[in-house]
Parts: structure tokens; C-alpha cells; sequence
């Protein structure tokens, strides 16, 4: 049945592709592209790289361990991918154990072996025909191709078998030789030579780098949509990076950054969320009822100080407690703050379960308000750039006007700082550090509110000169607030003083 | 209908001309993708003495996709399922197109002779077939009499 048993191969034919394959990585790079500067964020160095310059980055590695260890480019490829891109784990196995398993754990022929089988091949040459074992055409051996484990089959088929498996089966690294029960993978420089298809070639490429990604410590895709940058960091630590898209994530779990709620702690909350998501859709539908006059009200801004719509109303209100807007400036009134008294009392009257589920719902609601303010940032930075004109037009210069951005950008860090408290605050057991954590939070909380406030509503051109130094105190006041109370987490962490309760 | 692929042609071709012992694989008059099998219970086994018909299809890709195949004589076989699927690793990630029809009918007889209840498919049949052995047998063997040797 194996005609590749009687009839040898040819030399000049397309015999062994890849026995070709000493040439370089096939994956088109763009040549010349100069890497990004490195970004030196605070001491946190990471560079931002483009899909091209991941293939080039990919080609270095590879060379890089072939200037050690001779061998074919494919090979290295699938041997660091062996060993999830970790060339010293590679070198050391190389070097210190049995080369043959070695090789047979990754699927390969080992290389120095081949060489003598293609000699082997020569020696049989001529100048004949197959029959190809899949299409059963009779094809000059010219025709004919196949791996180092001598399994041959017409170019036609190898390319629809390759199309089939990248393109059906999503396969890259590993697939395998066409012969039934032969587990030799199939090398690069094989796959670039058969498939001509542009689309199956990138859908190649995109399969190997992205294998590449994610199997490299080191490397991480920008998980905003449509993005194909990759952050490249020298040390996997939970830190913020900034890809050139301008989406700023969390190296270590690819979440927006979460400071200062660590990142396993955001997993299971991202999780309980999910799951409760009859109960968080509930949370955060996008209208309430005025608690006077009963008229629904739709939240359309950042701000917690609601003014019901209903003329005839007209009532106060925060959006969170659904309590009269009045006693919230003052100190005393917590609407931050979980009030562990008032949770006991609750559960004294009621079940465990649904004081439970009452103070998820109490840190859910807060953390998705902020969230919610946080997708209206777009609009009020349009907003501001109108203000920002007109104050232009009433004799302020551009650099005078600039503060106003800035109070936005403030604006949305702390909203994205204080969603995040509240899920540290919700695992977080009761103590002294705590009451202090919590006290900071509030403070920061109503702050940012009153900031928030200045902004959406209380800026004319009448009042332009008040206005800028009321907005600038303010924001400076949050930005000085949002740090103390960040800076208190991260020094509770150093000293172990936060307890969480599950 | 569009041209049958010369791969077809010829090993339905050579299927004829050198049938596998214990087996007949006809293809349908209106569609040659079509087959018509019948496989003969293997010598000692619980299927020995019937006749098993099953439908074989050769998909549009074929032969970089597995051909289908179901039985549609009732089986009891902790391999094969009440609609008569098979679980097969050449009919799944393990096929490859240098296989063919022959390769696959001959698999489908080896796993009359050797069934593998750690591989189940069907899970009660499993089940008994491991922790009870000879009332499987029994049971099989019920099963071929009643629905594979009627005709
Ligand atoms: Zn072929
Ligand atoms: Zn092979
Ligand atoms: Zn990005
Ligand atoms: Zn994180
Ligand atoms: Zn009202
Ligand atoms: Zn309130």
C-alpha cells in the first residue's frame, strides 16, 4: 500500500521541504521597524509592541538559542514552545538530559538524524511516479512531499490538508504529519512553502504568535477590543500598563487597573458579580424613582446629587441612598460607608442569607455607580471642551484653561479608585485599619462628588475666576486624598493589617 | 451533483474488487457518497452469528474529514449509543486522510471484538460491562439474537 516503499524519491523535487528549512523563521516581518522607546513608568519598565514586531521578537528569541544550540530555526520554535518560551529551561534540558527523549517529547525528528535519512533518500533516486494515499492521482515524484518521517503525499493534498487543519481546526503549532498514527509535526518553513493562501497564511501567523503570547510569561495582549498590541514587561508583577491604544490594565490579570483591591480578589468578585448578575442587572438598571413624587429619573451624568425632573417636585436627592441630598455634605452622614450597627440590627430581624446578600448589594451598588459615572466620562469631557472654548472667548488664555481637563482626568481616577475600595471594603474584616480605610474613603467619596458637581453644573461665564480656583482646590483636595488613601492600603499590606472574610 | 473526486471513484472501486472479508459495502444507486454496509459479527464474540447494517457517509470534504458512519441495526456495545454513533478516534481527532473506507469498516470490526468500556459512549452499557462483565455479554449477545439475525 506505502508506495513511498518501492518508489524513491528525487532530489531535485520538492523531496524533503523541509530539509529547507534552515532559512529563517517565514512569518513576514516588516523590516527595520524600530521598537518602541521604553516606557519608564515610575520604576516599572514595559514596552508596547505591534503583531510584527511579536513575530520579529519571537524571530529573536529563536536566534538567540540558536547561537548556542545548532540547530534547524523550526525546530528551536517548537522546542521553546515545548518549554513555554523559557530558553533556559530549554538549554538546561538540552545540554543535561537525553536529547532523544527530548525530542520525542516535543514531536520532532531529531534534526541530525534526518540528515542522514535524506541522504538515504538520494541514494535511491530517480526519476519515477507515485501514487498519492490520499487522492490516489499517479503524480511525478516531482509532485510529491513530504516530512523527515518519509510519508509522502501529492502538494495538493498537503496544502488542503494544511488549510483544513488552520483554518477548520484553529491548529498551528502542532499539527501533525498527514499519515495516519505519525505524530511528526509539521515545521514552519513546510507550511509556508504549501500554503499560498494569504488569508490561511496570516490566520497561520496569528495562531503561532499568538501561541507565542500567550505562553510567554512576559508577554500579554492588550485586551481591549480591536487592539493588537502586546505589553512586554521584565518582571510579572500586578502593575499598571498603558498600551499606545491608551487602555490602562493590570499586567498581572489583564482587568482595568484596580488599585488598591488586589487582583485575586477582583477575579472573585468579577465571578460573584457574574453570578448574581440577576441581582447586579437589578443594581444597575439606569433609572430610580424619585423617593418623594415617585417619578422615574433617569441617571444621566457622573453625579450622585439628583434634582427630580417633575417641576412641581423638584426634590434633592443622592442617588445612592435615595436619601434627601441636604445632610450629605456634612460629615456625619456616612452614604460610603456600610454601617455595621445598622447591618447587626438588620441581621437580628432578619435571615443570615438576605443580610448577606444586603450587604453584597450595598458594596455592589456603590462600586457599580461609579462604573456607571465612569462610562459618562466621554460626555463630560466634550462638555468641558466646550467650556473650555467659551472661557477662551472670555479672555482666558488656553494654558489658563487647561485646569478644567485636568479636574477630569481627576475626576475619573478617583471614581476609578473608589469603585475599586469598594471591593476591597467588601472582603475586608472590621479593625481599626479598617475604620481609618474607611473614614479615608468616605472623605474621598464626598469629595469627588462635589467635584463632580462643580463640574456638570456650576460652571458659567459669569463666575469663571470663582469657579477655577473652587475646581482647583477641589480637584487637588481628591488628588491628595486619593493618594493618602492608597497609600494607606499599600502600607497595610507591607504590615499585614488587612484581614479579608473569606 | 457535482463530479465525484477520482479518490472516491477508485477506492470505491477497489473496495468491490477486493472486498474485506466479513464485510459488504455497497454505495447507493442515487449518491456514491453513500454506502450501504453490513458487517458480520466477529467469531467469538457476543456478536458472532449476526448481521449488523450500518450507513456510511463520505462528507463533502472527504477525505480531509472523516467519513460518518452510524450503525442502524440495534447494538449493545459500551462503544456505540442508542442511535448507533460510534466512538472511534479515527472517526474523530485521530483521522487522518491517508485512511479510508476499508481502514474505518476494519476498525469498526475490531471494536466488535474487543470492546473498550473505558472509552464509553454509552454509559449504562459501560458501566455494566465493567462492574458485571458476564451479564453484558449475556445481555449483547440477547440483543444480537433479537435484532441482528432476523434476516
Ligand atoms: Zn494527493
Ligand atoms: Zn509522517
Ligand atoms: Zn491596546
Ligand atoms: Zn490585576
Ligand atoms: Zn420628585
Ligand atoms: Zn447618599
Amino acid at each position: 500500500m506505502n508506495s513511498d516503499e518501492e518508489i524513491p524519491s528525487d532530489e531535485v523535487d520538492s523531496g524533503n521541504v523541509s530539509s529547507s528549512d534552515d532559512v529563517e523563521f517565514p512569518m513576514e516581518v516588516e523590516s527595520n521597524t524600530s521598537r518602541e522607546k521604553q516606557n519608564e513608568i515610575e520604576d516599572y519598565p514595559y514596552e508596547v509592541l505591534s503583531t510584527e514586531q511579536i513575530v520579529q521578537h519571537m524571530v529573536d528569541s529563536i536566534k538567540e538559542v540558536n547561537s548556542v544550540i545548532q540547530l534547524p530555526h523550526t525546530t528551536i520554535r517548537i522546542l521553546l514552545n515545548h518549554f513555554k518560551w523559557d530558553k533556559e529551561k530549554l538549554m538546561e534540558r538540552y545540554y543535561d538530559g537525553d536529547q532523544e527523549q527530548l525530542y520525542t517529547e516535543a514531536r520532532v525528528v531529531n534534526p541530525y538524524r534526518k540528515s542522514i535519512n535524506a541522504q538515504k533518500k538520494q541514494s535511491r533516486r530517480s526519476t519515477g511516479t507515485e501514487e498519492c494515499e490520499i487522492c490516489y492521482m499517479i503524480l511525478p515524484s516531482s509532485m510529491m512531499t513530504g516530512l523527515e518521517c518519509s510519508h509522502r503525499f501529492c502538494t495538493h493534498c498537503w496544502t488542503e490538508y494544511l488549510t483544513t487543519k488552520i483554518m477548520e481546526e484553529g491548529l498551528g503549532q502542532t499539527i501533525s504529519c498527514a499519515a495516519h498514527g505519525c505524530d511528526i509535526l509539521v515545521d514552519d518553513a513546510t507550511v509556508m512553502n504549501l500554503v499560498k493562501d494569504s488569508k490561511v497564511r496570516l490566520k497561520y501567523q496569528q495562531i503561532i504568535t499568538n501561541s507565542f503570547v500567550q505562553c510567554n510569561r512576559l508577554l500579554r495582549w492588550c485586551p481591549s477590543p480591536d487592539c493588537n498590541n502586546v505589553i512586554k514587561v521584565h518582571n510579572v508583577e500586578p502593575r499598571p500598563v498603558t498600551c499606545k491604544c491608551l487602555h490602562t490594565f493590570c499586567f498581572l490579570c489583564g482587568e482595568n487597573w484596580h488599585d488598591p483591591v488586589k487582583c485575586h480578589l477582583l477575579k472573585k468578585w468579577i465571578k460573584k458579580c457574574d453570578d448574581d448578575s440577576e441581582t447586579s442587572n437589578w443594581i444597575s438598571a439606569n433609572t430610580k424613582e424619585c423617593p418623594r413624587c415617585k417619578v422615574t429619573i433617569e441617571k444621566d451624568g457622573g453625579c450622585n446629587h439628583m434634582v427630580c425632573k417633575n417641576q412641581n417636585c423638584k426634590a434633592d436627592f443622592c442617588w445612592v441612598c435615595l436619601g434627601s441630598w441636604e445632610p450629605h455634605g456634612s460629615s456625619w452622614y456616612n452614604c460610603n460607608r456600610y454601617d455595621e450597627e445598622e447591618a447587626r440590627a438588620a441581621r437580628d430581624a432578619q435571615e443570615r442569607s438576605r443580610s448577606a446578600l444586603q450587604r453584597y448589594l450595598f458594596y455592589c451598588n456603590r462600586y457599580m455607580n461609579h462604573m456607571q459615572s465612569l462610562k459618562f466620562e466621554h460626555k463630560l469631557y466634550a462638555s468641558v471642551k466646550g467650556k473650555m472654548e467659551e472661557m477662551q472667548h472670555h479672555n482666558m488664555s488656553w494654558i489658563e484653561v487647561q485646569f478644567l481637563k485636568r479636574a477630569v482626568d481627576i475626576l475619573c481616577q478617583c471614581r476609578q479608585t473608589l469603585m475599586y475600595t469598594y471591593v476591597f471594603a467588601f472582603y475586608l474584616k472590621k479593625n481599626n485599619q479598617s475604620v481609618i480605610f474607611e473614614d479615608n474613603q468616605s472623605d474621598l467619596e464626598s469629595a469627588t462628588e462635589t467635584l463632580s458637581e462643580y463640574l456638570e453644573r456650576d460652571i458659567t461665564s459669569e463666575n469663571l475666576a470663582d469657579i477655577k480656583q473652587k475646581v482647583q482646590d477641589k480637584y487637588r483636595y481628591c488628588d491628595s486624598r486619593r493618594k493618602v488613601l492608597l497609600e494607606h492600603v499599600h502600607e497595610g499590606y507591607e504590615k499585614d493589617w488587612w484581614v479579608y472574610t473569606e | 451533483m457535482a463530479a465525484l473526486p477520482r479518490r472516491i471513484i477508485k477506492e470505491t472501486q477497489r473496495l468491490m474488487a477486493e472486498p474485506v472479508p466479513g464485510i459488504s459495502a455497497v454505495p447507493d444507486e442515487s449518491n456514491a457518497r453513500y454506502f450501504h454496509v453490513i458487517v458480520t459479527g466477529p467469531e467469538d464474540s457476543p456478536f458472532e452469528g449476526g448481521l449488523f447494517k450500518l450507513e456510511l457517509f463520505l462528507p463533502e470534504d472527504y477525505p480531509m474529514s472523516a467519513p460518518k458512519v452510524r450503525f442502524i441495526t440495534k447494538i449493545y456495545h459500551p462503544n456505540i449509543d442508542k442511535l448507533g454513533r460510534i466512538c472511534l478516534d479515527i472517526l474523530k481527532d485521530k483521522w487522518s486522510p491517508a485512511l479510508q473506507i476499508r481502514t474505518v469498516l476494519l476498525s469498526i470490526q475490531a471494536l466488535l471484538s474487543a470492546p473498550n468500556p473505558d472509552d464509553p459512549l454509552a454509559n449504562d452499557v459501560a458501566e455494566l460491562w465493567k462492574i458485571n462483565e458476564i451479564e453484558a455479554i449475556r445481555n449483547a449477545k440477547e440483543w444480537t439474537r433479537k435484532y441482528a439475525m432476523d434476516n
